[in-house]
């Protein structure tokens, strides 16, 4: 089991409450002894060494923490690690399978949907959220869904393309 | 960024959240939380609790009553709101501000009666309370009372709420004929704070205004209830000059600030436009249904 608060806080440790999370993470079940104050995104960053999911703005801004909570989009860094007990999360790392890109990750490479690539895995579980739920989306659709999850590169063009080419592969037309 | 530390309970019923609230020092109501967490990390709000009622059961609801009352239970989230299917027939102002409020993920998780609690001048869902003539829903030791929005927010970021009431609902009035409405907000990109909006909110009976609110989003220090420019629309047909009044009237209930977002006079501008634009669409869509 991770133990995160022990990590941080060695000396005072008698006194911090902890309390043990199970969560039910890319299908896997995993167990830590946190702090409540701990944020999901530190979480799965420094406690199950998920480093796929980014923090960038950390003041709920950006999008780039964006993970799947129960399948809905939540930005991991305004959520506590302590209210996913019991949930179930999918983080970029949820994608792929072992042999096999994700559509939407196959669309992102295609699409040339990225380019520093900091915003992306964010922005791919937003879609994927978006694709979840309607798979047939509009330009519109998409961008709308898209519009908390910032990119400083790329001006959006591609990541829409590559979200449009995905839908359409899930369809099987692509 | 880290909140400060804190001790954490996660109750499973209102009366275990209540006594909570009632036995502990300095705790905190933690609802969607997208208002809140951010203040914590910011050490803006460093409350020495926090009690969670994300796992206390049947408070998601949003439902219109037998008797035209609409309500909303605490943990009912913006994209509830948003993909409702019966929100539009019921409350269209709602129907028009839930796409409009922060941005599609921090829909999924904050809720509507956090954020009329976290009483933002710059939130959106507290000008349309207002506009609607809405209450909270307060419930403490003793028992519920309702309190209407317009007091419930006693000043920017405060409320009447005691230290062991939890808001367990919002209760929008019954319409009194056919109601009608919109929201127009103005933000330089998808999740900022508005640099102004309106809400308008009509009760129109055989073309006649029986009733009508209007709420003003980010123009003062707290949400603005533009009760004169409102009146001024009661009992009238939406002529032309009336609602010009009205726009005027509304435009001077604000006392906005200049910022980087625009000047006070840019501001009063908007407000006046938007007031007009809601009321010239609501008039499209009745022409359309005619």
């Amino acid at each position: 089991m991770t133990s995160l608060f022990e990590e941080l806080q060695p000396t005072i440790a008698d006194e911090i409450q902890t309390t043990r999370v199970d969560i039910r993470i890319n299908g896997e079940s995993k167990a830590a002894q946190i702090e409540p104050r701990l944020l999901l995104a530190h979480l799965i960053r420094n406690g199950f060494r998920l480093t796929g999911t980014h923090t960038g703005c950390d003041t709920t801004n950006c999008g780039a923490c964006t993970v799947l909570l129960d399948g809905a989009p939540v930005k991991s860094c305004t959520v506590f690690a302590v209210q996913a007990d019991g949930h179930e999360v999918t983080t970029v790392e949820g994608l792929a399978t072992a042999s096999e890109l994700h559509p939407i990750q196959e669309g992102f490479k295609d699409e040339h949907g990225l380019q520093c690539g900091f915003c992306t895995p964010g922005m791919m579980l937003s879609a994927k959220a978006l694709l979840d739920e309607n798979p047939n989306p509009t330009e519109d659709e998409v961008r709308w869904a898209l519009s908390g999850n910032l990119c400083r590169c790329t001006g959006y063009q591609n990541i829409v393309k590559a979200v449009l080419w995905a839908a359409a592969k899930m369809r099987g037309e692509a | 960024m880290y909140p400060s530390r804190f001790r954490y309970e996660a109750p499973t019923s209102i009366e275990e959240a209540i006594a909570l609230l009632s036995s502990l020092e300095d705790a905190k109501v933690l609802a969607g939380g997208q208002s809140l967490i951010p203040m914590m990390k910011l050490r803006f709000a460093n409350p020495a609790n926090l009690v969670d009622i994300n796992n206390i059961p049947d408070l998601g609801y949003h439902r219109a009553d037998s008797d035209g009352s609409f309500r909303i239970g605490a943990l009912c989230r913006h994209a509830d709101l948003e993909k409702s299917k019966i929100l539009g027939e019921h409350q269209p102002l709602l129907a028009a501000a839930a796409p409009l409020v922060a941005d599609p993920i921090v829909r999924t998780r904050g809720t509507f009666v956090g954020s009329v609690c976290h009483a933002d001048p710059q939130g959106d869902w507290a000008s349309c309370m207002v506009a609607l003539g809405g209450s909270i829903v307060a419930q403490g030791p003793s028992g519920k009372r309702t309190i209407p929005v317009k007091d419930f927010v006693s000043g920017p970021f405060t409320t009447v709420l005691a230290h062991n009431e939890i808001a367990v609902e919002a209760v929008i009035p019954p319409a009194q004929g056919t109601r009608t409405g919109g929201y127009l907000k103005l933000e330089r990109r998808v999740g900022d704070f508005a640099t102004a909006a309106a809400a308008v909110s009509l009760d129109m009976s055989d073309g006649v205004v029986k009733d009508a609110g209007i709420g003003l989003t980010g123009v003062g220090a707290q949400t603005i209830n533009a009760s004169e420019a409102a009146e001024a629309l009661i009992g009238s047909r939406l002529e032309d000059d009336v609602v010009e009044r009205a726009a005027e009237l509304a435009a001077a209930a604000t006392s906005p600030r200049g910022d980087h977002r625009g000047s006070a006079d840019y501001k009063r501008h908007i407000i006046s436009t938007f007031v007009s634009r809601i009321i010239a669409n609501v008039q499209r869509a009745e022409m359309q249904v005619a």
